[in-house]
């Protein structure tokens, strides 16, 4: 029996770093330190695995050997005008960057799970900046704490635990040093330990904050309410984040997905600004896979932007909104993908997910998915995390070394060992 | 592989040779005594100058705080972008150019190794990412120190031994190269969003004797413990300091104050701390009206004073993005110019912020900084320790180095910039009435002798046998060239070396890279009595994760994790 301390939980954006792992004959047989998602997922991850490559052969997903399957993947990127690589919020950043090698190597596009998430976020700094910090000064320093259209206890289940209301830090030794307050549409798990809940009507995001910042800068709003919000309430929030010493926003989907997107992180950072004023104040997106910040600071070192990268024209250009994998595939413009550790068609827009299955492409993962189902060729992947190490980076880019605990299945290799076949074999192809 | 270089026109002032026309022969990658004419690749360098491949001692160029700049300025990337060759990546970016075509731009220029000059511990491996990315460059990383609880409570506690210890453990644990000050104190103070505390400091000389609020601990205090901790590992580079008051009015009184208060450590000629990117740490008067240059006063102060160096940190008028760990100081830029602002803050230890900037020559504020790095340079009796630097991109992007030489080489090339500032910024400064032009053997010495002597490297810098076989080549006799006049020429010929060697391999050829190969990185690894680092990491390990949200393992990056990882040993005593 081996017991592996430190281990980092790939599941995330919390990225957990103290996991202990107990593993026998090649299998975990206990986790501690692990909340329940993480604990179902290590002491889970080897069922329902994907066991052998896969080709399309009649209409049927049939086995056959990894280097076919290898081939087939090169051969469809390779005959390809316009082909997208897609995913790895869920691969380490080596892997990562094999990914944008062969995005530039095959002449497309590169992209990954931001654009169902936090692309707006990635927008609203592009405009605005952000002035953020990391987890850790939360811990320390934070007496007022805000999420904002997060069901942080469900998403994040140790988030409040390790990292901020319920943390002990330096500065803030008990619960009572720190408020919390809740934003949401509904009253969620995560309403319950906070002080102050404030429900908003849905959509109205920025006509709170809009109104926080009128209040803060002591304009009179004419309006009994907004947002759904007695006036008054609004003043009560306001004069709390006026008054914090520190205070930090963690915004979830509930922001960037809602309607207003990018003109709400706009908002969101603006108000932060305006609160540096009188108080401490940074901001910070929740991010929700392990290991998607990892892949936007990958493609932002590798080609200067952070998701949707176009590398069809020999340099990277970028412009969400025509650049995305959606963008082209909606477009009907993409003609191959290679999907790695990700389900698109479970998650994109009807006429979009449609457009893929009109297109030859493929799958890199370790379990099925709805996308591995329908797609022409599948290659069965390591746990990146469990049988595989590598980097990742949290939520507010800390990086931290993904280990491997035991084996993956015999002739099952990591993404980034995968990936790099691929790049070998499209090279050797074009010659 | 084995190379000659002919007949070329050689700088080499580590070994005192100033322009004698002679051979430099190659054998795998270094310098050798000689080689077989016959059997040796020949590269007829006649009437060409040949130097050491360029060192650059601080040029932000990999980590978190670089990646979000680039994050931060899409802006800066559309309209400058490199296409994918046979041999290169593609990207872009001009202040915040991609990790690939740094090491390709930067090579070009004739360059071969350059450090990044200011990374937070805990994020370290990001930094190593992204230098496994940088091709043709040998790098290394300085790690923030002058904000750390850790640090600080052992030097509270008068624990320089246990300082040092823990310093050591810490660049061997994040494979780092050298202590690094970022305006102490007040960094953790910018964490409270003490205005106040940093409104009383900024721009007065008291400012490095203010008990940091909640700690009580000095600037002087932190900077003087590092200096001994330094000293004590032996660690090849000597403290690098970004002193207090950077970018405020009268700030040069604090610069000489915190250069004076090590003094009294030194030992020999050797200095024990370099003071960086001087010009914005160089302000005369009291507010932005009446800004002048305090170059003059510094360098009375440096030219006496061997126990400290300095960068330029010079100014280029162009659109670039500034960049430091100094948060503070980035806000108050961001509240003076409305530009977009991004704030990082590091548990225990660190922070940094980033604001985009453009320097204009119609604003007198600009053209007197832009007059100042020039001035430090121009007023130095010792160009041994005085380094060009535009603190990239901080000044402005590490592309516009042959500008900068040349406005040293060439008086004119300076006038007609003064020419066209705003006449009070030339009265502001005493560049107008200067004369000096460098010299090629002291452009050798600022730019690449000097640097790598100064960081400990000694097979850098340099083209004596032994040394690594890093040499550029450029198209310029300079038997022929009056710099003075020909400021042009000098210009285009440092932009594209017509040769580039890197340990021995040809990797530019008139000036396009034309082979892509890994730089190593250096990383020093202190070599400490056992039961001192016992003790250390014992206290260590209980602190630790009170203060860290990772664990102490996590902290730790194994060796795989470093591309050509390069240790060098430092001995304590
Ligand atoms: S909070 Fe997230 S990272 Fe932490 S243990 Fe749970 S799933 Fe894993
Ligand atoms: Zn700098």
């Amino acid at each position: 029996m081996a017991t592996f301390e430190d281990v980092v939980c790939p599941i995330c954006g919390c990225l957990c770093d103290d996991i202990v792992a107990t593993v026998e004959d090649n299998k975990i047989k206990g986790v501690k330190n692990s909340c329940s998602i993480s604990a179902t997922k290590f002491l889970n991850y080897h069922k329902h695995r994907l066991t052998s490559p896969l080709i399309r052969k009649n209409g049927e997903q049939v086995p056959v050997n990894l280097e076919e399957a290898v081939e087939k993947v090169a051969e469809i990127l390779t005959n390809a005008e316009y082909p997208a690589i897609y995913g790895m919020a869920l691969s380490s950043c080596e892997a990562q960057g094999l990914g944008v090698e062969l995005a530039e190597e095959v002449g497309g596009v590169i992209d990954n799970q931001t654009v169902t998430c936090h692309g707006p976020t990635a927008l609203g700094m592009h405009d605005m900046g952000m002035p953020t910090c990391t987890l850790g000064e939360v811990r320390h320093r934070a007496d007022l704490i805000l999420y904002w259209g997060s069901n942080v206890e469900e998403s994040h289940p140790r988030h409040l635990r390790r990292y901020s209301v319920l943390s002990k830090g330096r500065f803030r030794k008990e619960r009572e040093e720190r408020k919390m307050v809740v934003i949401d549409v509904r009253k969620t798990a995560s309403a319950r330990p906070a002080d102050l809940f404030i429900q908003i009507e849905q959509g109205q995001d920025y006509e709170l904050m809009s109104a926080l910042r009128m209040v803060l800068q002591f304009d009179e709003i004419e309006e009994e309410s907004v947002a759904g919000i007695p006036v008054e309430k609004i003043e009560e929030l306001a004069e709390l984040l006026r008054n914090c010493e520190f205070g930090i926003l963690f915004f979830g989907l509930g922001l960037t997905m809602s309607r207003g997107k990018e003109r709400n992180i706009d908002a969101a950072i603006s108000l932060v600004r305006d609160l540096n004023k009188w108080a401490k104040f940074s901001i910070m997106p929740m991010r929700g896979h392990y290991n998607v910040t990892g892949m936007n600071e990958v493609t932002t070192w590798q080609t200067g932007y952070p998701y949707a990268v176009d590398l069809s024209r020999g340099y990277p250009w970028y412009n969400p909104g025509e650049t995305t994998f959606v963008d082209i595939l909606r477009r009907g413009e993409c003609d191959a993908a290679l999907i790695i550790a990700s389900d698109p068609l479970a998650h994109f827009p009807k006429d979009v997910a449609q457009n893929l299955c009109k297109i030859p492409f493929a799958v890199i993962d370790p379990h099925p998915s709805v996308t591995s189902l329908v797609a022409d060729v599948v290659i069965p992947s390591a746990v990146t995390g469990i049988e595989a190490e590598g980097s990742a980076y949290r939520m507010d880019a800390i990086p931290l070394r993904l280990k491997k605990v035991l084996d993956p299945p015999s002739g099952i290799y990591s993404d980034e060992e995968l990936l790099q076949m691929v790049l070998e074999k499209v090279r050797s192809m074009r010659g | 592989m084995e190379l000659l270089i002919k007949n070329g026109v050689v700088y080499d002032p580590t070994n005192k040779i100033d322009g004698e026309v002679m051979d430099i022969a190659i054998k795998g990658n270094k310098i050798v005594d000689k080689v077989d004419e016959f059997k040796a690749y020949v590269i007829d360098a006649s009437n060409k100058l040949v130097m050491a491949g360029g060192v650059d001692l601080h040029s932000h160029i990999a980590g978190p705080k670089k990646n979000t700049g680039r994050m931060l300025r899409p802006e800066d990337h559309y309209k400058d972008f490199e296409l994918k060759t046979k041999v290169k990546r593609s990207g872009g970016g001009y202040s915040t150019p991609s990790s690939f075509i740094i090491g390709y731009r930067y090579a070009e220029m004739g360059y071969t190794t350059v450090i990044e000059p200011a990374n937070s511990p805990i994020k370290m491996l990001h930094c190593h990412h992204e230098f496994r990315d940088i091709p043709l460059l040998d790098k290394a990383c300085f790690v923030l120190f002058g904000n750390n609880w850790f640090v600080w409570e052992y030097l509270m506690d008068n624990k320089i031994d246990e300082c040092a210890a823990y310093v050591a453990w810490v660049l061997n644990a994040t494979k780092g190269y050298a202590i690094k000050i970022v305006d102490p104190g007040c960094v953790e103070a910018w964490k409270w969003g003490d205005v106040e505390f940093l409104d009383i400091l900024w721009g007065r000389p008291e400012t490095i004797d203010e008990p940091v609020p909640r700690f009580g601990i000095t600037s002087r205090e932190i900077i003087r413990g590092l200096c001994k901790v330094n000293k004590r590992l032996n660690l090849p580079h000597p403290i690098h300091v970004h002193a207090n008051g950077l970018g405020t009015p009268g700030n040069y009184e604090t610069t000489i104050d915190t250069m004076d208060c090590v003094k009294d450590l030194a030992e020999e000629d050797r200095p024990i701390m370099h003071m960086t990117h001087v010009q914005f740490n160089g302000y005369g008067g009291s507010d932005w009206v009446n800004l002048r240059s305090g170059a003059y006063e510094i360098m009375k102060y440096v030219n006496v004073n061997k126990h400290v160096a300095i960068d330029l940190g010079q100014v280029i008028f162009t659109d670039t993005t500034t960049m430091t760990g100094d948060g503070p100081f980035e806000y108050r830029l961001h509240r003076l110019t409305k530009n977009k602002w991004t704030n990082a803050d590091v548990e225990v230890e660190s922070g940094a912020g980033i604001v985009p900037m453009h320097y204009k020559r119609s604003s007198s504020v600009h053209a007197i900084m832009w007059t100042i790095g020039l001035e430090l340079a121009l007023f130095a009796k010792d160009p041994w320790r005085v380094f060009m630097t535009t603190d990239h991109p901080n000044g402005g992007p590490f592309i516009n180095y042959p500008k900068v030489i040349s406005w040293l080489m060439s008086k004119e090339a300076r006038q007609r910039i003064l020419n066209k500032i705003p006449k009070r910024a030339r009265t502001k400064s005493n560049l107008e009435s200067i004369d000096r032009e460098y010299s090629f053997y002291e452009i050798a010495t600022s730019t690449r002798a000097a640097t790598a002597k100064i960081l400990g490297l000694k097979d850098k810098g340099h083209l004596g046998v032994g040394a690594d076989a890093d040499v550029s080549i450029y198209d310029i006799d300079p038997k022929e060239i009056d710099p003075s006049k020909d400021y042009k020429k000098i210009r285009k010929a440092f932009s594209n070396a017509i040769f580039t060697i890197k340990e021995g391999e040809i990797v530019v050829k008139d000036g396009e890279v034309v082979k892509s190969i890994d730089g190593r990185v250096y990383w020093v690894k202190p070599d400490l009595p056992s039961d001192l680092m016992d003790a250390m990491e014992s206290e260590l390990s209980e602190k630790f994760e009170d203060y860290y949200t990772i664990t102490m393992e996590n902290f730790q990056i194994p060796e795989r994790f470093v591309a050509r990882s390069t240790p060098i040993p430092a001995y304590y005593g």
